[in-house]
């Protein structure tokens, strides 16, 4: 079964927007506006300003992600 | 996440889901014809898996609601097994995967039913022909795009396009594993190939444009311009010299 692509950078959150919404800075020094992911939505974790995440990007839209991980 | 790295014992283990996997691909080929429907197919991989103690690794992932993926002319990948009687002309790609000891196979193939078109029958042997030149790239000490690179010339010198928005993948105690792999790419990007790990090469290669849309049952991928689709898989193991297989039967 064939897996959808998508790149995965680490970035640092920059602000939590409202609706699980997140800005994240990027080490290329872009920002992405990012959702959090369902499994984390699931187990409640907690995302803040200033934490290490795991982002996965469309290559097809590299403005908008979704945070797969947060590190602890 | 890290690629994981397999021990001789584990790919060992994987044989067992491959030849599971190879050997019931092998049934259902021999089944299609005029007149066949996905769901029939769906019936002989729970049959068939019963018997060889193998889990049939789709059902239920990320909520996918079958054994297989019957994906038919321009279906890509992912559709799920109906009612529809297959004519006699379509293009029927039909992937499966299995979980045995832990550990998984997965592997598809495109078959004809009937008479197909000239064109239809050449995009199926080349797809076919470059899942084996990405196996054939596929040995340690290169870089993984070698693998994506070889897939990606043999189609496109045909005419053909490859699918970029899916990939194949890393396998192992998981389908999908790292590292992605692409069915294009340049022989200088990605991971060096190392001893132990395992892949999932899976060519999807389209008559026309690669661009791809789901259907409305968010699973069923066709090419955006109708044009015909194949793909062909294998599931192998990085080893000293050449790949090895895992998934014939």
């Amino acid at each position: 079964m064939a897996k959808k692509e998508a790149i995965e950078v680490e970035g640092v959150v920059k602000e939590a927007l409202p609706n699980a919404m997140f800005r994240v800075d990027l080490p290329n020094g872009h920002q992405v506006l990012a959702h959090a992911s369902g499994k984390i939505r699931l187990h409640f974790i907690r995302i803040l300003p200033g934490d290490r995440v795991l982002v996965e990007l469309s290559p097809y839209d590299l403005t908008r992600g979704r945070i797969t991980y947060r590190f602890r | 996440m890290p690629i994981v790295l397999k021990s001789k014992e584990e790919i060992t283990l994987m044989r067992e889901a491959g030849r599971a996997v190879g050997q019931v691909l092998e049934i259902l080929k021999r089944e299609i014809k005029p007149g066949l429907v996905g769901k029939k197919l769906d019936d002989i991989v729970r049959r068939e898996f019963a018997r060889r103690g193998a889990t049939p690794t789709f059902l239920g992932y990320q909520g996918y609601p079958a054994r297989v993926c019957v994906s038919v002319n321009d279906e890509v990948v992912h559709g799920i097994p109906n009612s529809r009687p297959m004519q006699e002309g379509d293009i029927v790609s039909i992937d499966l995967g299995a979980t045995c000891k832990g550990f998984v196979g997965d592997a598809a193939i495109t078959v004809c039913v009937g008479r197909v078109s000239p064109e239809a029958e050449r995009l199926v042997r080349i797809t076919e022909e470059a899942l084996w030149e990405g196996i054939r790239a596929a040995r340690v000490g290169v870089r993984l795009g070698e693998v994506s690179a070889a897939v990606q010339a043999r189609a496109e010198q045909n005419g053909f396009s490859v699918v970029r928005e899916y990939v194949g993948h890393g396998i192992g105690r998981e389908m999908h594993e790292e590292p992605q792999v692409p069915n294009f790419g340049r022989p200088d990007q990605g991971p060096l190939l190392q001893t132990g790990m395992a892949l999932a090469i899976e060519p999807m290669v389209t008559a026309g444009d690669w661009r791809t849309k789901r259907d409305s049952d968010n699973w069923t991928v066709r090419t955006l311009d109708g044009s015909l689709a194949a793909h062909f898989e294998h599931t192998v193991a990085v080893t000293d010299g050449a790949a090895e297989v895992l998934t014939l039967p």
